[in-house]
């Protein structure tokens, strides 16, 4: 499963980690990031041990949307070293998703 | 014969690559589900490929108030997870990989899936829908999730008291301008002709807008963007019109601009099985999805048809079912 996480676990669990990270900045109200979901779950076990999976609410985390720019749902973006190292518009498929760890 | 129905351990898929299904129907959206409905009440062994959760295009759609049987509309997500239920209580596995190819030979139709892993089939419904149709402009691409969206319901609530363009005259742009009229301070809808596709009561609703302007026979020829004001990356700052009739520019200041233009078939499983396609990429297909590849059936968006609304992807589901029940009875 991939979790949910709160601004103030940002720092410790994506920016600080030592593997990479995805992170979905999602909307409870939107279709697409409902869509995606399972997709991400599935992500989360198949990558587990090499790298990590959370997401972000972006109405309870104001801040974390506003800090990186989020003007879109669902956003993917893969975190290493605490910065952006890629990002992705929309729903994706696993292999997409998948793609964005490599 | 009939395969036999599935064992099935409940929330385990019991299908693996050694299967061989009666009925592989690839897409999950209404069509796929209702297919696969259809098809697991007439006993058949059924799978649903899904390339995402279950709803395909729906799920962009605020509410459903046009589907019969809810008086007072229908969350259009629950609506497809239902759906998916639905097609699970009869025996329908779903399968969460996308088909990436399909090749048919005589008998049996080989499916490939984007993890590697093949499913063979007798008989396939191919109900991969459409997907938004991109308008083809400088900065459209780079400012895809900064500004420029294909889903208003999605990405509205980020342009609250701002301005918002949207691009398209049929239904979904009518809407579009409909649901974000309730967000932002002003709305622009620049459509290329001088009327509008769209059903006659969005546009009475829309023509009551005070926030609403229409930019009528123009075209987007840019999107242009800026670092300034609350993002420091690059967003959207204006759009760039043209007069159809006059020719005349001008720059239409926005912070967001909505594409709906249409939609684009996703007809590439059909195109690897040799399933004839008309100009424009949709399955040419009568009413019970039968293709020129026997066998292969579709249903939904991806064929060629007058009317595309999640009733008739449903309708054509249930139709796609029972023509590939009589396919394999006559195998």
């Amino acid at each position: 499963m991939a979790q949910v996480i709160t601004s103030q676990e940002f720092d410790s669990k994506v920016l600080q980690a030592t593997g990479p990270v995805l992170v979905d900045f999602f909307a409870t109200w939107c279709g697409p990031c409902k869509m995606l979901a399972p997709v991400l779950d599935e992500v989360a076990n198949e990558v587990a041990g090499k790298a990590a999976v959370y997401k972000v609410d972006i109405d309870q985390s104001l801040d974390l949307a506003q800090r990186y720019g989020i003007m879109s749902v669902p956003t993917l973006m893969v975190f290493e070293g605490g910065q952006v190292k890629r990002t992705a518009m929309g729903a994706q498929p696993k292999a997409n998703v998948l793609a964005l760890l490599d | 014969m009939l395969a036999a129905f599935f064992l099935k351990e409940r929330g385990r898929a019991m299908i693996d690559e050694r299967t061989e299904l009666d009925v592989a129907v690839v897409g999950s959206g209404p069509a796929g589900m209702t297919a696969a409905l259809y098809a697991a009440r007439a006993g058949l062994s059924v799978a649903v490929f899904e390339r995402m959760g279950p709803g395909g295009q729906m799920t962009q759609t605020e509410r459903l108030d046009n589907y019969p049987g809810f008086a007072e509309g229908v969350d259009a997500f629950e609506l497809s997870f239902a759906m998916a239920s639905q097609a699970e209580r009869f025996g329908a596995e779903r399968v969460p990989d996308e088909v990436v190819d399909l090749n048919v030979d005589a008998v049996k139709k080989l499916l490939t899936c984007a993890s590697g892993v093949q499913y063979s089939a007798r008989a396939v419904i191919v109900a991969t829908g459409a997907e938004p149709r991109e308008l083809g402009v400088s900065g459209e691409a780079e400012l895809r999730g900064r500004g420029v969206s294909y889903c208003a319901t999605c990405d509205g609530g980020f342009f609250r008291g701002k301005v918002a363009v949207v691009v398209g005259g049929g239904n979904t742009a009518v809407g579009d301008a409909l649901y974000l009229s309730r967000i932002c301070e002003k709305v622009y809808v620049v459509h290329r002709r001088d009327s509008f596709r769209a059903d006659a009561l969005y546009l009475n609703a829309l023509s009551e807008l005070s926030n609403v302007e229409l930019v009528l026979n123009s075209t987007v020829e840019a999107i242009r963007s800026t670092t300034d004001g609350e993002v420091p990356m690059p967003h959207v700052e204006s759009i760039l019109v043209r007069d159809r009739n006059t020719g005349d520019e001008r720059v239409v200041n926005t912070d967001a601009v909505f594409i709906a233009v249409g939609t684009n078939p996703r007809s590439n499983v059909l195109k690897a099985a040799g399933v004839a396609l008309n100009e424009a990429g949709y399955a040419i297909a009568g009413e019970s999805g039968a293709t020129n590849v026997p066998g292969v059936f579709v249903a939904g968006d991806v064929r060629e048809k007058p009317l595309r609304q999640v009733i008739t992807a449903a309708s054509d589901g249930a139709n796609a079912a029972t023509a590939a029940f009589e396919y394999l009875n006559l195998d």
